[in-house]
């Protein structure tokens, strides 16, 4: 479908109501652990952001790494048996330490998410008035039934999915069109803050771009803050002003997209990079190695083991995040503070061989 | 050009699937309809050579695969492999064809069986095809195990697939389709599953066996940047057809069907420097039972002309996206004098629309017209008559391309006449 122009009326309705140019959502040191038998498993292990309105930021990594248990960590949508600790401020109000009934009211009309399955998320005996019509309702119920189906039909409609549709069944629809539905659900309580966990991987070429076109006109039309987890960094490139790189539940670097995909300074986020397969790519790159396991990850930087620019202070010292060169944030001793280095620090570090058994 | 034997040749293969529609349907006897998955496929894969598949889902393209192993009944159609028909083989034939083409799936943890360790599932295929000698066997296995970089091989041997990566999972999977030795290996998505950056591993990998084992592969799947590293040429299908095929080269270098150049804009870039706003087709693959008139991509299709087969079903769609831009009132006027879309359901091409009067509805399509005069739609409307409480769409009739040669490859599309008659379509 053609995008729909939107009318200026309707799209000052649909804004959030953003206060202030203060980031919508600020992390501090935010901690998640699954217990297991053999120990707690650091899925996120002190991760910090800020995401200012209107902004999208890309979380990008491999599986494995933390990026959707951040995301869920954000919403509250943790499973039973996590624990999690540090900072979230949601407009200055810490949504970590909020009681479960706030935190209820919180999500949905402030914080909303769309998922990377649709059909998995959508009731398959229930009709689309039915899903928009309960959405609404859990957070307005006083409001009229004709603004009810009013709003519904908006939300529709600026996702593309015409009115006629509005009474049939999630299995009536494609792909791509169960896609934006669940995006109009998320935006229909005119949320803030959105998290969208891998939202076009289960979809064709020419959908996930038709999605992806859709998430870069929403944070233009609607100011709405985005948190788009994914492990393609095509993506990230098309629909992200920010980039947040995860390797083992730390986020090693962050910054601008163009200038960390122009100039990673991270050797994770390079290798990333120079191992994705592209339409310009002319020779296979990979990374040798795997993640490291997060019951009991290895001293100092966690990439160590794998990286191509490694030195004896990394197997030894947790590297410090230091202001990127040219922005954004960055944690690696190879970009400094080399005052801060030990004697012989800087040493290339002998790693042991990495070997297809310990590969991912 | 060839200077390989074909080492499969495919004529006009046509896989169908019958559908079972409703219970009442079934009683009375009414024909459910068949989905055309495989729709006239002619393609052929020379002895070395890499030839890729790409296109999205409902393309038909792993029901191709399946096919070349006997795994898709073929309605219609051959498929030569030695001299041999391959839709004419009995169940024990296909069998022993199969120590010839192997596959690999998709999801390397869906592929192997949780209970079986490493060296029974290679294994097992060497038992399934008449290998007595367990020892004999476990020599095989260690070999397989080694050529796709399982070593040591000790290590492996006895681990069951959830102690393995998702990587060394599909390294399995390889180890298990070369151990019988096979000359062609059917890949559908072999890579997509996997971490970015394990992709190129397994792909380096399988380049390793084309070499080493003189291979050849049919690489299925619906990313363009690994087809166009990885393949000697490519077909573009969509919808049980190949709309373009070509050695890769070319096709990338200058696309010619506009489904492929739509699929070249589509892919994803990592240099933000390049990700501009992109021109995209819209809606998405349509239902493969009732497939649109003509060329099945002319709903989407931005350079559609007269003849690309316009109907009913199209002018549905125009009026259903007309109305994500209208108010809620206009949207009650319109719909009003519009009457059910139910009769624009089927693939006509003269519809009556309407039912609020002639010129309330002439009206309304002349408003959706000067919003968007380009439109290709309007170029398939051949008339537009009054016809009671409404108006008689008329549309040009279609014509269903097929493939032709231009410019050294092969494209079905109207806009593309024959350029060199003599040459058959195919390849």
């Amino acid at each position: 479908m053609t995008q729909p122009e939107l009318d200026p009326v309707l799209e000052a309705e649909f804004q959030p109501d953003v206060t202030g140019d203060g980031p919508v959502i600020s992390a501090r040191d935010v901690r998640v652990w699954y217990g297991t038998t053999r120990g707690a498993i650091r899925a996120v292990d002190g991760v910090s952001f800020d995401l200012a309105p209107g902004e999208t930021l890309g979380l990008v990594g491999e599986s494995g790494c933390g990026k959707s248990t951040l995301g869920r960590g954000l919403m509250g949508l943790l499973p039973a048996g996590a624990k999690r600790d540090g900072e979230v401020r949601f407009r200055g109000e810490d949504v970590l330490t909020m009681s479960p009934r706030d935190a209820h009211r919180l999500r949905g009309s402030q914080l909303g998410m769309i998922f990377q399955e649709p059909m998995t998320r959508l009731n398959p005996l229930l009709r689309v008035s039915a899903h928009f019509e309960e959405a609404i309702r859990q957070h307005e119920p006083k409001l009229p039934k004709r603004e009810v189906t009013q709003r519904a039909l908006d939300a529709l409609r600026m996702m593309g999915i015409p009115p006629t549709r509005y009474r049939s069944y999630p299995h009536e629809f494609s792909g791509g069109m169960r896609q934006r539905l669940m995006i109009a659900l998320a935006l229909v309580l005119r949320p803030a803050f959105i998290v969208a966990d891998e939202p076009t991987t289960a979809l064709d070429v020419l959908v996930e771009a038709q999605i992806v076109q859709i998430l870069n006109d929403l944070r233009r039309d609607f100011r709405t803050s985005l948190l788009l987890i994914t492990h393609n960094v095509g993506i990230v490139a098309e629909a992200c002003d920010r980039v947040a790189v995860m390797y083992a539940g730390r986020i090693v670097e962050q910054g601008r997209v163009a200038d960390v995909f122009a100039a990673p300074q991270h050797p994770y986020t390079r290798e990333l990079l120079r191992s994705t397969i592209s339409l310009r790519t002319t020779g296979l790159n990979f990374i040798p190695g795997s993640p490291p396991d997060l019951i009991d990850p290895p001293p100092g930087c966690r990439f160590a083991p794998r990286c191509p620019q490694a030195m004896a202070v990394c197997a030894t010292t947790d590297p410090i995040t230091i202001e990127r060169p040219g922005g954004g944030q960055v944690e690696c001793w190879a970009v400094g503070p080399t005052d801060l280095i030990p004697a012989g620090g800087t040493a290339r570090l002998q790693q042991e061989e990495l070997a297809v058994a310990d590969e991912a | 050009m060839p200077t390989k034997p074909d080492l499969i040749d495919v004529r006009d293969l046509s896989v169908h699937f019958g559908l079972r529609g409703g219970t009442l349907g079934r009683l009375v006897g009414r024909d459910a309809g068949v989905v055309r998955a495989v729709d006239g496929i002619s393609v052929t894969l020379r002895e070395g050579e890499v030839l890729g598949l790409v296109g999205e889902s409902g393309s038909g393209k792993s029901t191709f695969g399946r096919a070349l192993l006997g795994l898709a009944p073929a309605t219609s159609g051959t498929i030569g492999f030695d001299g041999a028909d391959l839709t004419s083989m009995s169940r024990s034939e296909l069998r022993a064809l199969r120590q010839s083409i192997q596959m690999v799936f998709q999801d390397p943890s869906a592929a192997l069986n949780p209970s079986m360790t490493v060296a029974e599932a290679v294994g097992d295929a060497l038992r399934v095809h008449g290998m007595k000698s367990s020892v004999e066997r476990r020599e095989r296995v260690v070999e397989a195990l080694e050529r796709v970089g399982l070593s040591p091989v000790q290590l492996f041997l006895d681990k069951y697939p959830r102690d393995l990566s998702g990587g060394q999972k599909q390294r399995v999977v390889l180890a298990r389709a070369i151990v019988m030795g096979p000359r062609v290996l059917v890949a559908d998505e072999p890579i997509s599953m996997l971490d970015m950056s394990v992709r190129a591993k397994i792909l380096q990998l399988m380049l390793d066996l084309k070499q080493d084992l003189g291979l050849s592969y049919v690489y299925i799947t619906h990313d363009l940047a690994s087809a166009k590293f990885f393949c000697d040429r490519i077909a573009i299908m969509y919808l049980g057809r190949i709309v373009e095929i070509g050695d890769t080269e070319e096709i990338f270098a200058n696309p010619r069907h506009p489904y492929t150049k739509a699929l070249l804009r589509a892919a994803p870039d990592p240099d933000p420097a390049r990700a501009v706003a992109k021109d995209l087709p819209r809606g998405e693959v349509p239902d493969a039972a009732v497939p649109p008139l003509g060329c099945s991509f002319h709903p989407r299709c931005p350079e559609a002309v007269a003849q690309c087969g316009w109907e009913a079903r199209d002018l549905r769609t125009l009026l259903e996206t007309h109305w994500t831009r209208r108010t809620p009132e206009e949207y009650d006027a319109e719909s009003a004098a519009v009457g059910s879309l139910d009769a624009l359901a089927r693939p006509d091409t003269s519809v009556h629309v309407g039912r609020g009067g002639a010129d309330a509805v002439r009206s309304i399509l002349d408003r959706i017209r000067d919003e968007e005069p380009d439109e290709p739609l309007w170029r398939g409307v051949a008339d537009v008559t009054d016809d009671g409480a409404g108006v008689r769409v008329d549309f040009h009739p279609g014509v269903d391309p097929a493939l032709r040669r231009a410019g050294g490859v092969d494209v079905a599309c109207v806009l593309y006449p024959d350029d060199s008659p003599d040459d058959s379509a195919g390849g």
